[in-house]
Formats: C-alpha cells, sequence, structure tokens
C-alpha cells in the first residue's frame, strides 16, 4: 500500500481548518504558523506528485479507492492524470502565495486563514476526484468560505453585493450541473458515480444532447462562460486579495475542469452536438471581456474582466476537440492561474498602499514599489501571448485548435491579443508610471519579504513555463490523449 | 404473524413507559413545587431515553411485519425507525427547554410534551384509520396547550388558540375522508382498503375525493403550502423549544403517517394522481416557503417558512413513488430534525440573552461567541443543502429520486428553490459574521446540559452528511417495513 499522498492533500488542510477555528483568537502566530506551514506542506507534496508522475505510463496514478456508500455506487476515490495534476501544483502553488500575500491580515486571523484552508481541500479535492459524487462534494464545499471570506474581509463598498452575487450565481450553476449529474447516473444504469466507470458508458445520443448543457454550462459557470460570467468581475473585486487570487486562480479553473470532466468526458457527443454553441459563447467571452477591460478605471476590475477573456480560451480549447486545443487549454488553465493569481497579488499589494484602486488617482508606482512593478509587466506579458512566456504556448495551440475547427473563431478571437496588449499597456502607464500623485504618496513603501517571494516566485515560473513548455506539455498531452480517445471512441 | 398478549405488551413497552413517565413527573411535581431547576427537564429526557432502550431491547421489529392488538397497531422497521426518531427529538427538546424559564419548572408541560410523542410513537403504527385519527389527536392536542404555555404572554396565547383553531378545522375535514373512506370500503383497516382497491371492490374515485381531504389534513400537520398559514404564527409566539419540537418531531410524525398511506396507496392503484398532487403540493410549499421567508425580519418566522420550504423538498421525495424516493425522505427528515432542533436551541438562548428574536439579534455574534455562530452557521449551511452538513446528501437524494422517476423537472424547481434558499440563510451568516453589535459583552454559555445537547445535534449534523452508509440503511430499512 503506498502512502495516501492525494487523500493528505485534501484532508490536511480541512483538518488544518477545523483545529485553527478550534484555537483561541488570540494566538495569532501560531494561527499564521499553522496556516503557512500547511500551505508548505500542501504545495511540497503538489511537486512531488508532478514530478513523481509517470508520464510514459499517463492514465490515472496515485488512485485511491473506499468504498462510501456502496448501496448508491458512491466511493471515495482519487487519482490524478496529466490534464488534472498540472492544476494541483497550480492549486498548491497559489494556496501558497496567498496565505503570504495575507500575513498581514488584522481582522480575525484565525478564521480567515481557517476558511482559505477550507478553500484549499476543496480545491484539491476537486481536481483528483474520480467519483462524480465526490466532486460535486468538494465543489459544494467551497460554497460558505468563498461567501464569507468576501463579506468579512472583502472591500467595503461592494462585498454584500459581490459576494451574494457570486455565491448565488455559483451555486445556481453547480445544482443545475446536479441535475445532469444525476439524470446520467440514473440513465446509465450503471449504479455508480465512478467516472472511469460512467466514462465508458456509451450514452445514447438523445440524453447526451439533453443533459450536456446542464452539466457543462452549470460548472461553467463557475469558469466564468459567457453570459453567467458577471459574478466574476464583481467577485474578485468584491473579495480580499488572497481570495481573488484563489478565486480567479484556482476556482475558476475547478469551474473549467469539472465541466471538462462531468460534461466533455462523460458525454463526448453531447459536446460535439453542442460545440458550436460553447465556441460562439467563448469567442464573445474572449473579445468582450477584453474590451470591457479596457473601458474600466478600477485597477482590479481590469484584472477581472481580463480572467473572463482569458478564460474564454480555455472554453474554445474545450469546444475545438483536438489535440492543440485541449493542450492548449490544459497549459492555458496553469498559466492563467498563475498570472492572475500574481496580478491580484501586485493589485492587493498597491491597494494596501493607495488606498485607491480608482487608476486615476494612482501614477508612478514604479519608484517605490519597483518589484511589484517587474511582476506586473511579467504578468502582463503573458496576459498579451509574448513569446518567451507561457501565456504564449498556451495560447497559441489554442488558435492552432480553433482554425481547424472553425476559422472565424480563431480570427475573431485572435483581436483580444491587440487589445489585451492596449489594455495592459495602459494599465501599466498608468499605474506604475509618470507622476505620483500628491494624495497617496505618503502611504507608499515598498512591498514585504513575503510578498517579493510571491511576486518573484510566479514571475521566474511563469518564464520557466514559456522556455521549457516541456515541462508541462507532455503531461498535459498524455491527459489529452485519454480525453480524444473517449470523443474517438464514442 | 400472531403475537401473544405478552409479546404485544412488549412491542408496546416504550408507549408504556411514556405513560408510567408521566406519572413520575405529576408525583415529583408535587414533592418539589419550588426550586426545581433542571431536574424536570431531566427526568423527561431521562424518561425518553428509557423508553429508547427499552424499544431497542424488547420492541424490535421481526422480520416479518406484525399486527399486534386486534390489528390497530402494526409493529415494522418503519414503526421502529419512526419511533426512535421521535423520541429522540423528544428527548433533546426536553434538554433543550430545561434552560427557558418560562416553561423549566412546568410539570404540565413535561407532560404535554410526553403526551404528545406517545401520540406520534402511535401514529407511526397505526394500521387502522380509527387508531390513527385517535393518534394523531393524542398527539395534536398537548400541542396546543404547549403552544400557548405562556399564559402571560399574549403572543404566545395567541398562538396557542391559532394552532388550535387551525388544527381543530384540518383534524374535521381529514375526519370526513376518513368517514367516506369507510363508507366506501366498508372497513376501517389500512390494509384491507388497499386489499379492495386492488380487487376493485371499492370505487376508486370515491377513493380519490376522500384521501384529497385526508391529503388536506396531513399538509396541515406538515405545514405544506397552501395550508401553511398557522406555521408562522404559531412558530413566533410558541415557546422556543415548543418550536423546534413542532416544527420537526411533529413534522416528521405527519409525514410517517402520510408515506404509510401513501405507500399502500400507491401501491393499490397507479400513483399517478397521487404523484401530480404531491408534487403539486411540493411546489407550492418550495415556492411559498422560500420566497415569503426572504423578507422576513423575525429568525423564528423566517424559519418558520424556511420549514414550510422543507416540508416540500421532503414531498418531492415522496412524489417520486419509489423506494429511493420514501427513503430519501426519510433520511431528509433525519437531517433535518437534528438541524433545527439545533437551530432552534440556539434562536431560544440567543433570544434570552438578548432579549429580541429579530435577526438583527444575531449581528456580531461571531464576535460576542465564535463557537455559536459556528454552530449557526452549520445549522443554517445544512438546511441550505451545503456539503459536509447532512442537509446536502439529504438535498442531493431528494432530487435523485425525482430524476430517477422521470421527473426532472421537479428536481429542477428543486434546485432552483434551493438556491433562493441559500440566499436568506446567507444573509443570517452576514448579519453574525459582518454586522456590528449593538453590545460588545462577550455571550458565556453556562448550561452545560444545553450544550452538550446542541453539540450532540450538531456532530449528527456532520456525521449525516460524511458517514453516509449507516444512515442511508436506516432509512432504507424503514421504508421497505411499511
Amino acid at each position: 500500500m503506498t502512502f495516501p499522498f492525494l487523500s493528505v492533500l485534501i484532508l490536511l488542510p480541512l483538518l488544518a481548518g477545523v483545529i485553527l477555528l478550534l484555537l483561541p483568537a488570540g494566538k495569532r502566530g501560531l494561527i499564521r504558523g499553522i496556516a503557512l506551514g500547511v500551505s508548505l506542506i500542501t504545495f511540497a507534496i503538489s511537486v512531488y506528485l508532478f514530478a513523481a508522475y509517470d508520464k510514459v505510463a499517463a492514465g490515472y496514478q496515485f488512485v485511491e479507492q473506499m468504498q462510501w456508500l456502496p448501496a448508491l455506487g458512491i466511493s471515495y476515490h482519487l487519482g490524478v492524470d496529466g490534464f488534472s495534476l498540472p492544476l494541483e501544483l497550480l492549486a498548491g502553488i497559489v494556496v501558497l502565495c496567498g496565505v503570504m500575500v495575507s500575513w498581514k491580515v488584522e481582522d480575525r486571523p484565525r478564521e480567515f486563514f481557517a476558511f482559505i484552508m477550507f478553500l484549499a481541500s476543496s480545491v484539491f479535492g476537486v481536481f483528483a476526484s474520480l467519483d462524480l459524487f465526490l466532486l460535486f462534494f468538494f465543489f459544494e464545499l467551497a460554497v460558505f468560505p468563498k461567501y464569507l471570506m468576501i463579506v468579512m474581509w472583502g472591500s467595503p463598498k461592494t462585498k454584500e453585493y459581490g459576494g451574494m452575487k457570486l455565491t448565488l450565481y455559483l451555486f445556481f450553476g453547480s445544482v443545475v450541473a446536479l441535475v445532469g449529474v444525476l439524470a446520467i447516473y440514473f440513465t446509465s444504469g450503471l449504479l455508480t458515480f465512478n467516472l472511469l466507470e460512467l466514462e465508458q458508458a456509451g450514452f445514447g445520443l438523445a440524453v447526451q444532447k439533453l443533459w450536456f448543457p446542464f452539466i457543462f454550462i452549470g460548472f461553467g459557470v463557475l469558469g466564468g462562460l459567457f453570459p453567467f460570467h458577471s459574478w466574476a468581475p464583481d467577485g474578485h473585486v468584491a473579495a480580499p486579495t488572497a481570495v481573488s487570487m484563489l478565486l480567479a486562480g484556482v476556482e475558476m479553473k475547478v469551474g473549467a475542469f469539472a465541466a471538462l470532466r462531468a460534461g466533455l468526458m462523460l458525454l463526448p457527443d453531447g459536446m460535439q452536438f453542442w460545440a458550436p454553441l460553447v465556441l460562439i459563447l467563448a469567442t464573445i467571452n474572449v473579445v468582450y471581456g477584453a474590451f470591457i477591460a479596457m473601458i474600466q478605471t478600477d485597477f482590479k476590475y481590469v484584472i477581472g474582466f481580463s480572467s473572463v477573456s482569458h478564460m474564454g480560451l480555455v472554453f474554445i480549447g474545450f469546444a475545438t476537440l483536438t489535440p492543440e486545443g485541449l493542450t492548449g487549454a490544459g497549459l492555458q488553465m496553469f498559466s492563467h492561474g498563475i498570472m492572475t493569481a500574481l496580478f491580484f497579488a501586485v493589485v492587493g499589494m498597491v491597494y494596501d498602499r493607495a488606498h485607491t484602486r480608482n487608476m486615476a488617482e494612482l501614477g508612478g508606482l514604479a519608484k517605490h514599489m519597483p518589484l511589484a512593478m517587474m511582476g506586473f509587466v511579467v504578468g502582463g506579458l503573458v496576459s498579451m501571448g509574448m513569446p518567451g512566456f507561457s501565456g504564449f504556448v498556451a495560447e497559441i495551440p489554442i488558435y492552432m485548435g480553433a482554425w481547424k475547427t472553425m476559422p472565424l473563431v480563431a480570427i475573431i478571437s485572435v483581436i483580444s491579443i491587440v487589445v489585451t496588449a492596449a489594455y495592459i499597456l495602459l494599465v501599466v502607464r498608468r499605474v506604475f508610471f509618470g507622476e505620483t500623485p500628491e494624495p497617496i504618496r505618503a502611504g507608499l513603501s515598498d512591498i514585504s519579504v513575503m510578498d517579493k517571494i510571491v511576486v518573484v516566485g510566479l514571475s521566474l515560473l511563469m518564464i520557466f513555463i514559456g522556455l521549457i513548455p516541456s515541462l508541462l506539455v507532455p503531461m498535459i498531452q498524455g491527459g489529452v490523449s485519454h480525453i480524444l480517445s473517449l470523443v474517438g471512441g464514442a | 404473524m400472531t403475537l401473544s398478549v405478552s409479546q404485544m405488551t412488549l412491542a408496546i413497552l416504550p408507549e408504556i413507559l411514556l405513560v408510567v413517565l408521566v406519572g413520575v413527573l405529576i408525583v415529583i411535581s408535587l414533592i418539589k413545587r419550588e426550586k426545581c431547576n433542571q431536574l424536570l427537564g431531566c427526568i423527561t429526557a431521562g424518561g425518553f431515553i428509557l423508553a429508547i432502550v427499552s424499544a431497542f431491547l424488547f420492541a424490535m421489529p421481526k422480520a416479518e411485519p406484525a399486527l399486534i392488538w386486534g390489528d390497530m397497531l402494526r409493529l415494522d422497521s418503519a414503526t421502529f425507525v419512526f419511533r426512535m426518531i421521535f423520541l429522540f427529538g423528544a428527548a433533546l427538546t426536553a434538554i433543550f427547554s430545561c434552560t427557558e424559564d418560562s416553561i423549566r419548572c412546568r410539570p404540565e408541560f413535561y407532560m404535554m410534551l410526553v403526551f404528545s410523542t406517545l401520540g406520534m410513537s402511535l401514529m407511526a403504527s397505526s394500521s387502522d384509520i380509527i387508531m390513527l385519527f385517535l393518534a394523531i389527536e393524542t398527539a395534536s392536542i398537548p400541542l396546543y396547550v404547549m403552544a400557548g404555555i405562556k399564559i402571560k404572554e399574549e403572543k404566545s396565547v395567541e398562538a396557542g388558540l391559532k394552532y388550535f383553531l387551525f388544527g381543530g378545522m384540518s383534524s374535521a375535514i381529514m375526519v370526513y375522508g376518513f368517514s367516506l373512506i369507510y363508507g366506501f370500503s366498508g372497513t376501517t383497516h389500512l390494509y384491507d382498503i388497499a386489499q379492495g382497491v386492488i380487487a376493485h371492490q371499492v370505487p376508486i374515485a370515491g377513493v380519490v375525493v376522500a384521501i384529497v381531504l385526508v391529503l388536506a389534513g396531513f399538509a396541515f400537520k406538515i405545514s405544506a403550502a397552501p395550508f401553511h398559514f398557522w406555521a408562522p404564527d404559531v412558530y413566533e409566539g410558541s415557546p422556543t423549544s415548543v418550536t423546534g419540537f413542532l416544527s420537526t418531531v411533529s413534522k416528521a410524525a405527519g409525514f410517517a403517517a402520510l408515506i404509510r398511506i401513501l405507500m399502500i396507496l400507491f401501491e393499490a392503484n397507479d400513483g399517478a394522481v397521487w404523484q401530480a398532487l404531491i408534487a403539486s403540493l411540493a411546489v407550492a410549499s418550495m415556492l411559498i416557503g422560500n420566497l415569503i421567508a426572504i423578507p422576513q425580519k423575525n429568525i423564528k418566522r423566517m424559519l418558520a417558512y424556511s420549514s414550510i420550504a422543507q416540508a416540500g423538498y421532503i414531498l418531492v421525495g415522496l412524489a417520486s413513488h419509489s423506494n429511493l424516493g420514501f427513503s430519501s425522505a426519510i433520511y431528509y427528515l433525519m437531517a433535518y430534525m437534528v438541524t433545527n432542533l439545533a437551530l432552534f436551541a440556539i434562536v431560544g438562548w440567543v433570544g434570552r440573552k438578548t432579549g429580541s428574536e429579530d435577526i438583527s439579534a444575531f449581528a456580531g455574534l461571531s464576535k460576542r461567541s465564535p463557537g455559536l455562530a459556528l454552530a449557526m452557521l452549520i445549522g443554517l449551511l445544512s438546511l441550505g443543502g451545503i456539503p459536509p452538513f447532512g442537509g446536502f446528501f439529504a438535498k442531493l437524494l431528494v432530487f435523485g429520486a425525482a430524476v430517477e422517476s422521470g421527473w426532472a423537472w421537479l428536481a429542477i424547481v428543486g434546485v432552483i428553490n434551493s438556491v433562493i434558499g441559500l440566499y436568506y440563510y446567507l444573509r443570517v451568516l452576514k448579519v453574525m459574521y459582518v454586522d456590528e453589535p449593538v453590545e460588545n459583552t462577550p455571550l458565556k454559555i453556562k448550561e452545560p446540559l444545553w450544550l452538550v445537547g446542541l453539540i450532540l445535534c450538531l456532530v449528527l449534523v456532520v456525521v449525516m452528511g460524511v458517514v453516509l452508509t449507516p444512515w442511508f440503511g436506516i432509512s432504507n430499512w424503514a421504508t421497505v417495513g411499511f
């Protein structure tokens, strides 16, 4: 019996969260220490898993299975493949960074770190679930930490609106997906929630066509799929920095991943039937998101809408059903997760010092916090898809895939690159260069050591991936070939 | 299977013990009039627990269901499971009421609680419509008294009277339905009536009319729309531990009897008519309950509407007309009972400390008592159907049952409603965690017994959401027994 790495990865944060809540609120040092320690351990485990995964053998590895409710075919069934493992790594990185940038949280740190731990457990769990019930269980586990973290520590003006909107949107999406999940569970007649068995169930075309939109779009709400994306900018902006990082960096991937696992992989014919619709919606995501980002005056809203735009590319990648498109989508999820976490971290650092996110009131910050500026610029280059950065290796395959299936989609969505370049450069100029306005000058100081580690680490990672894509590509390709075998086989 | 008189006596030993318990309460209340403190509540809870133990020892159902006492009662797994549910819920109610000054030294309150539980226990086992009606009345009449027990408070008296009038009316309708059933079938025995329907000796149209009337009576008991009008006022006016009892145990009793009648009828003839009827009750309850809960300012009224909505979700399970549907309803009832008992325990406690039952009284609870806020969070999220709490799996089961029976639209109505429901549950969370408290003094819990009861409830809420097999097994076992 091998060491249950995945269980530890998922259950350790959960346990840590419960323990944190039981500690006396006064012991702030201990509370932070536990949170950092646990996030370091989960980070280490995710790195280890990433390194130890056998890329040649591919398939699902580190599998653990235990009966949970045999009467309904529910089991505690974990495992990762080439597609989900980079996402586990992403989650490990972002959770760690989230804890580090929140080091200075003064208001009820016990609850703050406990809820981050619950959120971490939820995302690790979704990526590793090989049981549809378990996947759903972890998916829903994130509901209350997200809500409470936004309304408790969010930005005062919009936190109640943004938090409630985000929670209800996401809950709505997931319960609609639930109906679809239940429907295919009962139609399969297999009486199992085991994803590996359901993959082979071979559902009839009518069933696939009927239930695919429920599952794919239901989960896709969390991925920010148009027209259900509007929770994302409002929610990201309302949330405190660490939560914005986790939400945009990891949670949106959870949505896209669940749509892939339960929608695309179980109902591939449904995906083929609905692909044009998904392509159109995702193209709107990409282009519309980018244009809206351009006209924002709030620093954080720019990033919020840019997430919507970039997640659209992931859905385009899915809907192409080509090896290029899916590989690109996998890379894009990882790359965008790191990039947007970095963006939100920098936004948080700026806001903590300037106390405003209105770009008209910002300027010249490069002098005061040079490293934050560097990080933002690297993120910006990734975002524009510059060669040499991870965004390039992710986006090019997606456009290639789109060109093969529907050239028009590729042509239209390429516009977004130009727009993205425009708004990123605009933000860099307005926020980091020029004169520093008088009102904010007093509060400015350089970022803390913890912040520097986060910024440098994330920036370097994106450059590494851009220069050496082979770190990720073979692994993701292994996962993609399995996905495509399901599509071809049906 | 026929049993001897001694076996039959053992089969109703828990009920007999409850009668003895009432006697004990009378004697004690005569001896210790003053300074009763928590004595009465503890004795009552102890008596209930003793009854549970006795049921395990002497009144376990046999493999084959047995009709006892002139075919009036039926000893089967459903009887047993529901009896456990009622006794357990009543024991918790007794514990929680110990902290309520207005009732804890009133022996008559505890007597009524015991009598009502006795009636409910009989409701779950009745197999004859006359017995069933008597059991329902035995369960209901003490409840009217309990609701109005705070005789010096206008609201409580109003609650008692209102509950009594509505209850009397719905009983009358129900008994009229029963009389029609008897008139058409010539027998009062439920299972004989079913046989008659199967053999086409009973005109089905007549039974339909009769059952609609009976259903109205039950809809009142379980506070399903459109027979819910009593619930908000009664919940608000009654002492909080009585409200907890009304919204959980009493509702479960209504469901126990309703499930038995429906199971028999579903088997006896094509279920489509009943399914449509139950489904429309379910939709109405979910929508009305959830929508009207949103603007409520009083937490007890909000939970009253929420409990109307919860009845709707359980009815979704019943409407599914399948084994999974009925077991999901029983699972739901169990998870809902511990959840709501915990919530009302907290609501009552906070109400006594702050002197207000408004939602705003919970402002800043996370600062004044982080533990209690967390307990409230667990309860509310369980009602909202969020894992890892019992309400999540229960909801998943009832919606699953609906989808399995081809009633996906009902599941969709259900899930949309759970989104609406989550909205007002989260709003209470927001008040607790974000709003500034009026006073900043920490709230300390000084009632250890109350705390034990609350923790027990919360542990069960979590356990029912994580350890699924035993609870699902129990629900299934009860379902096959009917």
